[in-house]
C-alpha cells in the first residue's frame, strides 16, 4: 500500500491549540511542506511573533527565536546576519506585522534582507480577543469597533502585500488564501516559491496568507471560511504582486 | 610596553568591541554616542563584521536579540531617549537569558533633554529599565582606558552570566580623549553556548530561545534562578576603586565622570592635610555593597556626589552600616552644569566641618 | 607636575587641533593627558573650547574650573574665561582680536601676542593656533617645543603633512614672543 498523505517532517506530531476552523494550522502545514520540499529544515530558524502564532516552536520541529511583539523581522535580520547560511523566516499576524511592527517590516523589506516573511491576515487580533486589526475591513464589527470599522476614524485596511511590493528591496510578494482547493494549491506554490527565493539567495520574500478566525468573527468554521471568499478576497485579492526573478 | 593610542572614550568602546570579538553591531544615531557606530561602520567591512544602521533603537535592540540568539558577540549603543526605546528588547533578552552588550552614553532628560553629560539614568540602568523585574550588569567607566577595558569585560560577564550587560558612561567620558593602552582581550573561561539556535540537525534537540513561561511554577522558578544569579554576581563580580580610604574620616563616593572630578578634589584635600578618601563603584549592578559596609566601620561620614538630584545614594544608604551619616552634593544635568574639583573641594570642607549626628566634642 | 589649560576661540581658529597637538606632544614625552572638548550647544554657536590636562602622574579631573593657564583667541573667549584663570596663573591672549583694556587682573600674568599679525607675516593666516601652541609650550614648560614639532605628524592628517614646516615656523614664532 502506498502512503499518499502524511505529516510533513518539519511539523511535530502534536495537537495545536488553534480553534476549530482556524486556518493557522493549514498555513503551518504548507510552510512545513515547503521546508521539506526544499530540504531546508535542518538549517531553518523560525522567528515567532506575539499573538496566536506565538507557539511556533510547539508545532514546528525547528529551532525558534521568540520575538517581541512586532519585532520579528528585526530579530530575523539579526539572526540572518549572524548565521547567513541559515534559512530564516518570520511568522507574524496582522496586529504584529501591520500595526506595532510596521516600521520593522518596512525596513527589513527595504534592506532586502534575505529572509521569508509569512504574514497571516485574519482581519483581527485573535489572541487578545478580537479587537480591530490594521486589516479589519470597513464596517467589520470587532470588540473595539462595536459599530463596525469606520473608515473616516479608523482608516482603511492596509494591503501589505501590495504595499511591500513597491519597495525595491522586495524580490517576491504574493497574497494567498486557503479557503478552497484552487487557492490552497496556489498557496502551496507561492509559499514554496518564497522559500526558494531565500534558498537561492535571491532576496526578501513575502507571503500574505488570508486566514479565517471563526471564534472572533462570531461564525462557525464553514461560515468563516465562506467569508474569506465573499468578503476578504474581494478587498485583498490573491495573486503575485512581485516576482523579480520569475522563479 | 604597547604603544599608547590617543582616542575618544567612544572610540575606545568601539576598539574594545572589535578586540573582544564583536562583529555584529546594530544601532541608530544619537548624540553623544555616534562616534561608536561611525567607527564600526568604518572598521567592520575589512573584518567581515555586520553593521546595520537600523530604522530605530527598537529595531536595533531586536537585531541584537536575534544575533545573540545565534551565539555571536553583538553590541548596540545609544543614549537616554534611545535607551528608553530599547527597554522592551532588553526585557525580552533578560527573559530569554541572552547575552549582549548595550552601551549607554548618557545625556540629559527627561524627554529630549539635552546632550550634555548626566547621571540621571542611574535608576533606569540599575533597576532593569523595562518590565518584569530583572537586572542587567552595569559597568561605569571613569576614564577612556576603562571605556576600553570595561567594554571587553562587559562581553565576558554577559556571556558568563547569560544576561545583557551595559557600559554606562556619559558625554564627558564618551567625548574626552586620553592615551590608552589597547590591551589584548583578557583570557576568560566562558561557558559553552549550547543553547543557541543553529538549525535543528537530524538527531539533535530542538532549541528555542524564548521568554514566555506558561508552565505551572515555571516563571516563579525562573525568577528565583535569576535572583540566585544576581546574588552570585554580587559575590563574585562587584568591583570598585578605593583611594586613600585607609585612614579617611570622610569618604567621598561617586561613579563615572563625577568620580573623576571628585578624585581631584580628594587629592587637593589630602594635600591640605584632610583625611579624605574616595570610593568609586565600578560595577553599579552588582553594587559593591560590601565595600561600603566595610568602609563605614572605619570612616565617619560619606559624601555622595552625583550629576543628578541623587539616585545612587539609595544604594549607598542600603549598603552602609547603620548610623553612618551621608551627605549629598548633586549637580543635576544641564549645559554648564558640570561641577569642578574646586567646587567639590568646598563640599568636602563643609562635610568635614559639620558632623550633624555627633556631639560637638567630636568636631574637628 | 600637572598642567591644566583652557584653549578657546571661535570655530575655524583651530582650537581643537591646538589641544590635540599639545596632547600628542605630552604623550610623546611619556606623560598622561586628557583632552575634553566643550561639547554640545556651544559647539553650534561657532565657539570652540577645550580643556587639556598634562600630568606626570594621574590626570585627575578632566573638568577644571580655574585653569592655571588659558589661551584665548577671540574677544568672546577672553570675556568668558579670563576671569576664570586661577590666581597666580597665566593668560595668553591673541591681541589681534582681543581688547584687554579694562580687564586687568593683578594676580594673573597676561601675555599679549598679536597672533593673527604673526600668522599673516608668516604667509598663512591659518597658523594662529600654532603661534598659540608655541607660546603656551614655551611659557608653561608643560611640553617641549621639540615634542610639539614631532607631534605634528600625529595630530595632522596625512594629507596635511606637507604643511608641517610652515607649522614648525609658526610654533617657533609663538615661542619667541614669550621670551
Amino acid at each position: 500500500m502506498q502512503q499518499v498523505f502524511k505529516r510533513p517532517a518539519s511539523l511535530m506530531d502534536v495537537q495545536t491549540h488553534f480553534c476549530p476552523g482556524c486556518q493557522h494550522g493549514t498555513i503551518h502545514r504548507i510552510v512545513a511542506e515547503a521546508l521539506d520540499e526544499h530540504g531546508l529544515r535542518d538549517r531553518t530558524i523560525g522567528c515567532a511573533s506575539v499573538g496566536c502564532s506565538v507557539f511556533l516552536y510547539s508545532y514546528f520541529d525547528i529551532d525558534v527565536v521568540e520575538s517581541p511583539h512586532g519585532r520579528a523581522s528585526a530579530v530575523a535580520t539579526g539572526v540572518k546576519r549572524a548565521r547567513p547560511e541559515s534559512i530564516v523566516f518570520t511568522y507574524q499576524g496582522d496586529g504584529d506585522l501591520a500595526a506595532i511592527g510596521t516600521s520593522e517590516i518596512i525596513h527589513a523589506a527595504n534592506r532586502g534582507e534575505d529572509i521569508t516573511v509569512i504574514f497571516v491576515n485574519n482581519t483581527t487580533y485573535g489572541m487578545t480577543g478580537g479587537q480591530m486589526a490594521p486589516t479589519t475591513l470597513v464596517g467589520q464589527k470587532t470588540s473595539t469597533t462595536p459599530y463596525g470599522r469606520n473608515q473616516s476614524k479608523d482608516g482603511a485596511p492596509l494591503k501589505m502585500a501590495e504595499l511591500l511590493s513597491n519597495l525595491d528591496g522586495v524580490a517576491f510578494s504574493a497574497r494567498v488564501a486557503v479557503n478552497d482547493p484552487r487557492n490552497l494549491i496556489d498557496a502551496r506554490k507561492q509559499i514554496s516559491r518564497a522559500f526558494r527565493y531565500q534558498a537561492e539567495g535571491k532576496g526578501f520574500s513575502f507571503i500574505e496568507a488570508l486566514s479565517a478566525c471563526p471564534t472572533n468573527w462570531g461564525m462557525n468554521p464553514l461560515q468563516a471560511n465562506a467569508r474569506v471568499g465573499a468578503e476578504l478576497i474581494p478587498y485583498f485579492p490573491v495573486g503575485v504582486f512581485k516576482n523579480v526573478h520569475n522563479l | 610596553m604597547q604603544a599608547r593610542k590617543f582616542v575618544k572614550g567612544n572610540e575606545a568602546v568601539a576598539m574594545a568591541a572589535i578586540e573582544a570579538g564583536c562583529r555584529h553591531y546594530f544601532g541608530y544615531p544619537i548624540t553623544p554616542q555616534s562616534d561608536i557606530p561611525e567607527y564600526l561602520a568604518r572598521e567592520f567591512p575589512a573584518l567581515g563584521g555586520e553593521f546595520i544602521q537600523a530604522e530605530s533603537e527598537i529595531a536595533s535592540i531586536n537585531m541584537l536579540l536575534g544575533a545573540s540568539a545565534c551565539g555571536v558577540r553583538a553590541m548596540t549603543s545609544s543614549s537616554g531617549p534611545g535607551i528608553s526605546l530599547k527597554q522592551e528588547g532588553i526585557s525580552y533578552m533578560a527573559g530569554s537569558e541572552l547575552p549582549g552588550v548595550i552601551v549607554d552614553i548618557c545625556r540629559q532628560g527627561p524627554g529630549l533633554g539635552g546632550i550634555d553629560a548626566s547621571q540621571a539614568d542611574y535608576f533606569q540602568a540599575t533597576r532593569g529599565g523595562g518590565h518584569g523585574g530583572y537586572r542587567i550588569i552595569v559597568l561605569a567607566p571613569a576614564s577612556v582606558q576603562e571605556m576600553y577595558d570595561l567594554t571587553m569585560l562587559a562581553f565576558d560577564l554577559s556571556d558568563i552570566y547569560r544576561m545583557p550587560a551595559m557600559v554606562f558612561a556619559d558625554a564627558v567620558i564618551g567625548q574626552m580623549k586620553e592615551a590608552i593602552i589597547p590591551n589584548p582581550r583578557p583570557a576568560a573561561t566562558l561557558p559553552a553556548k549550547d543553547w543557541v539556535v543553529r538549525g535543528r540537525k537530524e538527531g539533535t534537540e530542538q532549541r528555542v530561545v524564548k521568554s514566555l513561561k506558561l508552565g505551572d511554577g515555571e516563571m516563579e522558578a525562573f525568577h528565583w534562578q535569576m535572583h540566585e544569579r544576581y546574588h552570585e554576581l554580587q559575590e563574585k563580580e562587584s568591583r570598585w576603586e578605593e583611594f586613600e580610604t585607609a585612614d579617611a574620616t570622610l569618604v567621598v563616593t561617586a561613579f563615572g565622570s563625577a568620580a573623576r572630578i571628585a578624585k581631584s578634589a580628594v587629592m587637593a584635600a589630602r594635600e591640605a592635610g584632610m583625611k579624605v578618601g574616595l570610593l568609586r563603584p565600578i560595577t553599579l549592578f552588582p553594587f559593591p555593597a560590601k565595600a561600603y559596609h566595610d568602609l563605614t566601620g572605619r570612616c565617619r561620614k560619606i559624601l555622595d556626589i552625583e550629576l543628578s538630584t541623587g539616585q545612587m545614594i539609595d544604594d549607598v544608604r542600603l549598603s552602609v552600616q547603620p548610623g553612618t551619616e551621608i551627605d549629598f552634593y548633586g549637580r543635576p544635568p544641564g549645559a554648564g552644569s558640570l561641577p569642578t574639583p574646586e567646587e567639590i573641594f568646598e563640599q568636602i570642607k563643609n562635610a568635614l566641618l559639620i558632623f550633624t549626628n555627633l556631639s560637638p566634642f567630636t568636631r574637628f | 607636575m600637572r598642567h591644566d589649560l583652557f584653549i578657546s576661540g571661535f570655530g575655524g581658529q583651530g582650537v581643537l587641533l591646538a589641544g590635540n597637538l599639545l596632547s600628542y606632544a605630552a604623550i610623546r614625552e611619556g606623560k598622561n593627558v586628557s583632552f575634553f572638548p566643550a561639547y554640545g550647544v556651544e559647539k553650534r554657536g561657532g565657539a570652540a573650547m577645550c580643556t587639556v590636562i598634562i600630568a606626570d602622574g594621574e590626570v585627575g579631573s578632566p573638568v577644571v574650573g580655574n585653569p592655571s593657564v588659558s589661551v584665548l583667541l577671540n574677544q568672546l573667549s577672553f570675556d568668558k574665561y579670563y576671569p576664570k584663570v586661577a590666581s597666580g596663573g597665566i593668560c595668553i591672549v591673541n591681541t589681534s582680536l582681543v581688547d584687554t583694556a579694562g580687564h586687568v587682573r593683578s594676580d594673573v600674568e597676561l601675555i599679549a601676542i598679536p597672533m593673527n599679525e604673526i600668522a599673516n607675516s608668516l604667509g598663512d593666516p591659518r597658523m594662529v593656533n600654532m603661534v598659540a601652541v608655541g607660546a603656551y609650550a614655551a611659557k608653561s614648560g608643560a611640553v617641549s617645543i621639540k615634542a610639539v614639532e614631532d607631534a605634528l605628524s600625529d595630530a595632522l592628517p596625512e594629507r596635511n603633512h606637507r604643511f608641517i614646516p610652515a607649522n614648525v615656523k609658526a610654533i617657533a614664532a609663538g615661542a619667541d614672543r614669550t621670551v
